[in-house]
Formats: C-alpha cells, structure tokens, sequence
C-alpha cells in the first residue's frame, strides 16, 4: 500500500449507495483524513463522492478521484499495462490528497432578475415561464422586432398550422407581462460577475422612433420616399421603405429608421416622415443608450441562420433567381410575403410547374464548404413544402433529391409517407451534381441511386434545403458570458445528456438552437427546461461558492500587481496593512482575494513569482506531488 | 535513440478541466486508444501550469510534457490560455536554448469535444518522444561534471 | 568620469547638509581600490568614503525597496545615485509598487562605462596597485607593483558595459551628467544568436558545463533588482521545490531556468547577475534570451523605461505566436 494508506476496499459498483456507503463505514471506521475513489472520470462523480465523505463527517474536499475509466481502462486494451497506469494514476491522487486540506465553500447573493439574449421563440418562451414563476427577465433582441426565424415561417410541420397564428399570441403574452420587459434593437455589450450576480451593459440602439410615442399607425412608411432597403424579414425577396415595421404584428409594433437609406439622416434632407408622423415621434437626433443591469442568471437563445448558399456554386443560387433557398420559399408561401401567398417564380412571376428540393446542401458535409452536422429540421420542412404545393397546386411536379429522409419526432414518419403516398411528391434517393439554366430553362443532373441512373430534370424553380448555422453574434456573446463554445459555434452543454440545457459556466443557460439543430417543439421544451433551471437558481436566497480559489499569503507577497493585472474577475485588490512578519512589523501592500468573485482559474499563481498566490485544492505543492508520483 | 529496450516513455500531461480534460474523457468514451505512457493531471485551467511543474517534471524524469487547453477564445475563464499561450512560447523556447530538444514539450488546444483530436495528439506525441528516446540529457543534467 | 564624479559627490553632501535628504545609497571605497561597494550613507561625515568612479558598476535601484520604506517611516529622505541603465530597473521597482517614490530623491548619475578588474589582471598586469583615467577619457594607466601600464578602456569594460543600453537616463529628480546619448553600444543579442546557431547537442553541453559550476551561492539572487521577492520560492518550503542541498540534483539548471522565467518581461537587462558571479557564469545569456524572444515574438519591450508599463506576460493578443511556432524561430 501506498505511504498513508490505511484501508482500501475494491468494489465494482462504487458510485451505487451500497458503494457510497463503504466509503461512508470506511471514513467512521478508520477515522480517515482522505478518501481516493478510483473510478472513473470526476467531471461525472466527484460531486457525488465528496458528498458521501460530508455525510460521514469528512470534508468533501478531502476526496480525491483517479480517473481510471475513461483515462484508463477503457482506452488501454493491454491488461497488464492498463493495470499499471491505474496504479501510477492512484499513486497520484494519494500523492494528492495527502496534501489537501479541508475547504469551506463561501456564499453569495443572488440577484432575483434574469436576462434573456434573443427574442425568438426559444427566448420569449423562456422568459415567459420565468416572468410566471414571478422573477423579473428582460429580453434583448438585436432585431427591431422579437419573434425571430419562427415568424418568417408560413406554416408548421407535422401539423400545417399556421406559424404566425402561435406565434403571435406568445409575442403578445411577453409584452403584456409585467414581469418582462423587452429590450429591442439592442445588444448586449459587456457582461462581468458570476453566477448569481452578473452585471450586464447593454446597448439599445437608436431607433430614431420615439418607442414609447409611435403609434405604429404605418402613415410615415407609405410616405417614406426611400424604398431600396432590402426587406430582410423576407429574406431580401423584395424592398422595404427606410423606416419600417419589420412585418404587421411586430413587438413592438414601433417603426425603426434604416440609418444606412434614410435620406434625412444620410443627407439631411427630406424630413417627410416627421412632417406626417401625428403622435409626433419621430427624433432623427436620437442616441444610442445604455442600460445597465444586474442579473442572477442569463439564458442563451441567439438561435441560427441558414448557411450562405452561394458558397455552392454547382446548384447556381448566386446566377439563377429561381434557385431559392428554403427559408425564401417560406416567404414566397406566406399570405404576407413579396408574392401575397401565390406560388410565383421570382425570375419573371409565373407560375411553376416544376420544383426540385434539393435535400442536405451543406449539411451532412465534410468537404468544409458546409457544416458536418445533420441540421435537423429540412427534411421535414421540405415534406411539408413539398405537401403544400402539392395540395394548393396540383399541377406542380414536385422532386426531392435527398441522401436519407430523417424523420425522427412523434408524427413525422407519418407526415413523410403522405407527402409521398398521399401527394405523389417524387422522392429520389440520390444527390444533384449540377443545376444550370440552359435557354432560360433550369436543368437539374443528378443520380438516382436506387435506380443507378443519371436523372436530367427541367425544373421551374430549385429549392435548397440550406443547413442551418447558429446566429453568428453567438460566438460573441458566449465569449462575453465565458461560456464554451463547440467546433461549429454551438454552445457546449455542461454535459451533453444530463446537463443539456446548462452551459459549463454556472449561471448560463441554454434555450433553442444556439445548442444544437431543433424544431419549433423541441426548442419550446428546451425553453422552457432552461427556465425551470433559472427559476430554481433565481428561487435561492444565497449560493455557496466554490471554495477551490487562490489565496495569497501576505507574509511573501510583494505587493507587485502582477495578479491583479491578470485575473480575469477582477477578484483581486491591494491593501496597505501593517504585517508581522517573524516579529518584524512593517506596513506592506499586498493582495487580497475576493472569493466571491474568483473563479479559481489559478492565472494569478504562475506570474507570482514568490509563490505567495496559491490556489486552493490546486496547491502548488499538490501538483508538484502528483507529478512526483507519476514520475516515480 | 534508446538503448535500454525495456524504456517506456514517460509522458506527463496537463490537461484544464473544462476543456481538455473532458476531451480526454470523451475519448474514453469513445474508446480512442493512445499509449498508456500519457498519465494525465487535471488543472482548472491550462494557465494554472507554472513552469515549475514543467521543469519538475523533467528533473524526475519525465521524457516528455504536453500541455492541453480550451482553444484561444474559449478558455472557461475567457483568457486564461491566452497567458498560457505566451509563457509556454517562451519557457519551450527557452529550453530549447539550453539543448532540451524541442519535441518534448508540446501545447495543444483541444475542446471538451474535440476526443478524436485528444487521442490523436496523445498517439502523435508519444511517437515523437518514441522517436525522441529516452530523456537522457535532463538525467545527464543532473549528474555534475 | 573623474569631473562628474567631484560634481557628483558635491552634491550628495550638499543635499544631505541642506537637509532635503537625511541618507545618501552610494557606493564605498572598499579594502581595494576596485571593490567599491554599495553603502547607505546616513552623515554628512560618513559621505567622506562615497565614491564614484569606473569601478562603481552596482547598480543601487534594489537597495530602495527597503530603504525609501525606512526613509519614509522616519520622516525623511534617501538620496540614491542612478547610472542611466539603473534607471531601468528603478521605474521597473516602481511598476511593481516597490518602492516609495515619494521618499527617494533620484540623482542621475552620467557614466561612461565601467571597467571590470579581472579583464585588467587578464590583460597580464600583475600586483596591480590602482588605476587612473587618463585625460584621453579612453585610456587607463594602471598602477603595479612593477611599474605602470596603458590600457584600453574598451577593452577592460564589465559585460553590462560592453552592451550599454543608452546614456539616457529614464527617471531622475536632478541631472548630473556630461554624456551625450549615442544610443545603445554593441549586439546584445550576438551571444544569445551564438548559442542559437550551435547544434542542440553544443547548446547542451555549453550549459552543461557552464551551470555545472553553480555553488548556489545566490550572489546573481542577491543583486538582480527583479529577483526582489520577499521570500524567495526556492526558499518556500509550500512550493514544492524548496530541496536544496542535493548533490545530484537538476536543481541548479532548474533554478536558473525559473529564476530567468520569473524576471521575464521584468528583467531590464542591468547585467548584475554576470557581474556578481563568482563562477563567471554567463547569466545574462538566459534574460538576454528571454527579452529577445519577448521582443520577436511580442514586439520590442524594455523593461523600466517607463513606470506603469505592462509586462509581456502579464499581456497577450488574441493572434499571438503558438508555442509550436517557436521551434522554427530558435536554434537548431
């Protein structure tokens, strides 16, 4: 046994109640100072463990885990070598906890207010729970309007009801309720502080539309001279006048000045909206401002875009008007869009006879121009397009190349057969090589693959189920929040089933699809999971803290600042105090921690260069203990 | 090269708890198989490595230390592999300059999900220092003239 | 020299008599003519052994951390002598808060070079007796035993010298000085390139034999203005590498490594490491080495031309070099 060791006990099953509580006998028994659990990894039972030791009356932070699972067995095929791995990692962690000490977490307050970062439909959900459970949540939207990509869809699947007729009412319900309030055209710009108590700074940007005056009664967007801003609530598909309502039933239903096409701000000229605005609240000299707030809890719902289809050059999207993408084709189907709700072509408004979806463009791709990850919803909302057509234009042929057709959600399967069976939606197993225009006619070359034969189809219209990306201001905001970002920009859950709506950094959570890919019902469970977590965090009175933070010993601090300039918390400050120093009294500045706000990161402890910033269960001399043990 | 033909290298890697260490997890998981000569010690972040524990290593006989952290703009704790990235450049290229040779200390940035990548580094690094053999010039050190 | 060094001298003893400071860190005529040694002088009486000549290389910044503390508890002041490259590691003291600029009045002292004695002796002079500048400014006589002899000041100066930053003094509360800036002297870098150029294998077993001959006297430790700390961490025993004494230790190159690693972006390149040495280790060639790859890597930086500066590690970029990177900028 190792130096210090007085019990060890092998058991398969430690993490199970009967193994908790051998630890448990064996900690009364022995009258133990340390427990080592090797087993597998701590990011998945240290918690556990530690509480097992608290109820025998150890302190929790005397346990130390050697992962010898996921570091160890289940990677080494060799026995005899596994073995000896485990040994050396055991050696390390009795190396270790040999040297700990018994830590006490802290507490901190918590402020009962959360804010929300996006105002689709994964935000407005979750700020909507959260407002009924009667905490405080402020929504900030970017966009001049909540409601986000679900109220540019025209109809749901599998259901076909219509997008904005549930939509709405919600958008509603947040801007009745007390509890919320709506940031809109805003951004958040700072965010510093910690679970609990997280100070945020906010931009909202100037409308130039007195928010609070504006009627949202339209007359000054008929009169507005300027009309080439691209309408980007329908994807671009037609113009819109320089100061707009993003669409009819807007939240709030406040016009917004384009700054970029406004004539009056560009050239000082013009004027005609203040001239005919009644309520009088139009204020070209309006500022950006700044709201500056405190929350408990901040939830992520940045939600997505679809990829930029030009990239694809071989379907001609950038060359050919009538190669759209799937979000535009939303716009071209709804009763409010560019077209009125009539299936036109956008070349030349005739009506189509021939559609071909082309399933999976940059989804599923590992050549780099797409995104690796199956995107989740367009083979569903292709189904559903392919369906409507069908049903309100039977004389439309509609194809759908696709490489699978993913149907994974209660009523989709079914939904699928009668886009096929039902509607005769032509399904073909096999991907497009090429779409092209040929004498004003689009051609589309693809292949079957159950038939093993080239397919040359004349189309009317090409539509691309384009993959969708998380909204790039989402890299952004997880860097101000800290919160861990993946390969494709997604935010990584604190642990991808069991924690899936947590980010690893406490007090940040996860609504829609800044997570992952998700449907309309999906992102609403989501939303409404990340409010329930909030409410319990937001339910607290105090929250303990972690107690694995730095410490400087004021007996060798030199008072040089270096900490201070490094640690990102700002959790370290000077005083000037008078020191006993082995009898010697002398007024020193040195560093004191706040362990409220120090996170335990340990930057601190490398630039000190007496070693007297140390960090709590990652002391300098228990690190050095393991290494020694591993090298033995 | 070796001469002893029982040597196995002895790899010390300093993997941050959000990121790297998960990833080495989820190559466990994923059943992704590297050497057993990598033994892993968790830190809370790459930038709590001070080179002593580097150089400490190396005194016991370490043939080689790699060091793993969140990517550049992902640490947990928003910069702390950012100071990790500037020591490291320095401290590796100053040993360097004393003859320690250069493929035994390695950074890598590597995600909580990022387990392929982990158990790539890990199989690349240990056949470096394969190739490398054993740490005999730091043992040398430590032996005075 | 010897013109600054009487005005300087007079002056020391004015301000002291005059009151405007009750103590003077100088430098003091020791047993030999060369080993002048840092002093604080606390009489106007005592000031009779200040001395300022070519052998006056200390650098007296680091005698401030507790001297302006004490100067300040009794209510009175210290007047310190700074050569321009002290002044470096002076505003360097203050970045780091370690010294109470408002109890310290800074004299700039102008130099024209320091000379190192065992570079006479090894120029064949034996019995050497004292030294005298010569009028040229260039040249010394040197006293021996059997008769006098010429050298030349260039060739006789202290590493630091031979490298001399600059004739600019970065801080001062008075001026006394002839020099006029001709920018820095010399490659500072030619010896850090050297080392660079060999094999990894020379590299190797240059510092072999060179850390080989540390006694671990901690004279390098004693002198550097950044090797400040209170309580070294070599001396900790809460480090983990507090183990002296092994005989068969790496422990030597290890201390070295960490002692350069910890004045990293702090060290101003003063030189007293080499200086102090008593095995002749050439010390700098590890900060040099440092600051060098700072300046690469990071951009220049001097350390201590400013006060408040922030240090290259206490810094970053987000596009800043990879550690993989860096195999292509060293040697090999």
């Amino acid at each position: 046994m190792q130096p210090g060791v007085v019990f060890a006990q092998d058991y398969q099953y430690m993490c199970s109640e009967a193994g908790q509580n051998i630890i448990k006998d064996a900690i009364k028994t022995h009258g133990l100072t340390g427990v080592v659990v090797c087993s597998c990894s701590p990011r998945m039972h240290e918690a556990t463990f530690r509480k097992a030791a608290a109820q025998a009356g150890l302190n929790p932070f005397m346990v130390e885990i050697a992962n010898i699972r996921e570091h160890c067995s289940w990677i080494h095929k060799d026995k005899e070598e596994g073995t000896e791995k485990a040994c050396v990692l055991m050696r390390a962690a009795v190396a270790k906890v040999t040297l700990n000490a018994p830590l006490k977490a802290g507490e901190s307050k918590v402020v009962k207010r959360a804010l929300v970062i996006g105002g689709g439909i994964a935000g407005i959900q979750t700020a909507l729970d959260i407002a009924d459970a009667g905490f405080p949540v402020d929504i900030v939207e970017k966009n001049a309007t909540i409601g986000g990509r679900m109220a540019q869809l025209d109809k749901t699947f599998p259901t076909l009801d219509c997008s904005s007729c549930i939509l709405t009412p919600k958008m509603v319900e947040a801007k009745a309720n007390e509890n919320i309030r709506l940031i809109t055209y805003a951004e958040v710009e700072e965010v510093s502080g910690f679970v609990g108590s997280f100070k945020a700074k906010i931009r909202k940007k100037a409308r130039f539309v007195k928010e609070d005056v504006c009627t949202g009664c339209g007359v000054c967007m008929s009169k507005c001279p300027s009309k080439k801003g691209l309408n980007e609530f329908n994807m671009g598909l037609n113009n819109r006048s320089a100061i707009y309502i993003p669409f009819a039933q807007a939240i709030p239903n406040v016009a917004v000045i384009d700054k970029e096409q406004c004539i009056k701000l560009k050239t000082g000229k013009c004027g005609l909206c203040q001239k005919v605005c009644t309520a009088g609240a139009i204020d070209y000299t309006q500022q950006d401002e700044f709201i500056e707030e405190e929350y408990g809890a901040i939830v992520m719902a940045t939600g997505f875009r679809p990829i930029d289809a030009s990239k694809f050059d071989e379907y001609s999207y950038s060359t050919c008007k009538d190669v759209v993408t799937s979000l535009e084709l939303e716009r071209i189907m709804n009763a409010a869009g560019p077209t009125g709700g009539v299936l036109l072509r956008p070349s030349d408004g005739k009506h189509p006879h021939s559609i071909v979806f082309i399933q999976c463009v940059g989804s599923r791709d590992v050549s780099g121009r797409g995104k690796p990850y199956c995107s989740k919803i367009c083979c569903m909302y292709t189904a559903k397009h392919a369906m409507l057509i069908r049903d309100k234009y039977p004389d439309v042929e509609v194809h759908v190349f696709y490489i699978d057709v993913r149907t994974p959600g209660k009523n989709f399967d079914e939904f699928y057969r009668r886009a096929a069976e039902q509607y005769d939606v032509d399904y073909i197993k096999g991907q497009v090589g090429k779409v092209y225009e040929e004498n004003g006619q689009l051609v589309v070359r693809g292949v079957d693959l159950i038939s093993n034969e080239q397919i040359v189809l004349n189309a009317d219209m090409v539509v691309l189920a384009t993959a969708i990306e998380p909204d790039p201001t989402a890299r952004k905001v997880a860097n101000m929040l800290t919160a861990s970002i993946d390969t494709n920009d997604f935010i990584t859950e604190a642990h991808p089933k069991l924690r899936p709506v947590e980010s690893p950094t406490a007090g940040i959570f996860l609504s829609g699809v800044c997570q992952g890919p998700k449907d309309i019902p999906e992102t609403v469970s989501q939303a409404g999971a990340a409010a329930s977590k909030v409410i319990g965090l937001l339910a607290k009175d105090k929250l303990t803290t972690n107690p694995c933070v730095a410490h400087s010993d004021e007996l060798l601090c030199n008072g040089c600042s270096c900490c201070e300039k490094v640690c990102p918390y700002s959790a370290i400050s000077y005083e000037t105090k008078l020191i006993n120093d082995h009898g010697v009294k002398e007024t020193r500045r040195v560093a004191m921690v706040n362990e409220a706000l120090c996170q335990g990161c340990g930057a601190c402890t490398v630039v000190c260069p007496s070693g007297a910033m140390d960090l709590k269960g990652f002391s300098n001399k228990q690190i050095m203990a393991e290494v020694d043990a591993i090298c033995l | 090269m070796s001469v002893n033909a029982d040597w196995k290298p002895r790899i010390v890697a300093f993997c941050c708890n959000w990121c790297s260490y998960a990833g080495a997890d989820l190559a466990g998981s994923s059943r992704l198989a590297y050497p057993a000569d990598v033994k892993i010690i968790r830190e809370p972040c790459s930038c709590r490595v001070n080179p002593m524990f580097i150089l400490k290593a190396f005194e016991r006989g370490a043939d080689g230390v790699i060091l793993c952290g969140c990517h550049p703009g992902d640490c947990h704790y928003s910069t702390g592999n950012y100071y990790t990235r500037r020591r490291m450049a320095l401290l590796f290229s100053m040993l360097d300059y004393i003859g320690v040779e250069r493929g035994r200390t390695r950074v890598e940035w590597v995600s909580a999900a990022e387990g392929a990548k982990f158990s790539r580094v890990m199989n690349d690094f240990v056949a470096q220092i394969r190739e490398l053999g054993e740490n005999v010039k730091v043992g040398d050190l430590r032996c005075k003239e | 020299m010897q013109r600054v060094s009487e005005r300087v001298i007079a002056r020391a003893r004015e301000l002291m008599r005059e009151g405007t400071v009750n103590k003077v860190a100088g430098w003091k005529a020791g047993e030999f003519f060369y080993d002048c040694a840092p002093y604080v002088f606390e009489s106007e009486e005592s000031l009779k052994d200040l001395v300022y000549d070519r052998f006056c290389a200390a650098n007296l910044s680091k005698y401030m951390i507790k001297n302006s503390v004490a100067a300040g508890a009794e209510g009175g002041k210290v007047l310190v002598l700074l050569k321009p490259c002290d002044t470096y590691s002076f505003n360097q003291l203050l970045t780091e808060h370690r010294i109470a600029r408002e109890n310290v009045y800074v004299l700039g002292v102008g130099c024209e070079g320091m000379c190192d004695i065992d570079r006479i002796r090894e120029k064949g002079f034996k019995g050497i007796t004292g030294v005298d500048e010569n009028a040229d400014g260039k040249t010394l006589t040197v006293h021996t035993l059997y008769g006098d002899g010429e050298v030349a000041i260039d060739d006789v100066l202290v590493n630091k010298c031979e490298f001399c930053k600059g004739k600019a003094h970065m801080i001062f509360d008075e001026l006394i000085s002839d020099n006029e800036d001709e920018g820095p002297r010399g490659d500072r870098f030619a010896g850090v390139r050297e080392l660079e150029a060999m094999s990894p294998a020379d590299r190797f077993a240059f510092w072999q034999s060179e850390l080989s001959k540390c006694i671990r006297c901690n004279a390098c430790r004693n002198a550097c203005p950044a090797c400040s700390c209170r309580k070294c961490v070599f001396d900790n025993d809460a480090s983990g590498i507090a183990s002296k004494a092994n005989t068969d230790s790496f422990e030597e190159k290890m201390f070295h490594i960490i002692r350069a690693f910890h004045v990293a972006g702090r060290c101003t390149d003063c030189g007293e490491c080499t200086r102090v040495c008593p095995q002749g280790i050439p010390l700098h060639l590890f900060n040099r080495k440092y600051i060098k790859d700072i300046n690469e890597f990071y951009g220049e930086y001097a350390a201590g031309a400013e006060a408040g500066q922030r240090g290259p590690l206490i810094n970053y970029t987000v596009d800043d070099i990879e550690p993989a990177a860096v195999s292509d900028k060293g040697g090999n």
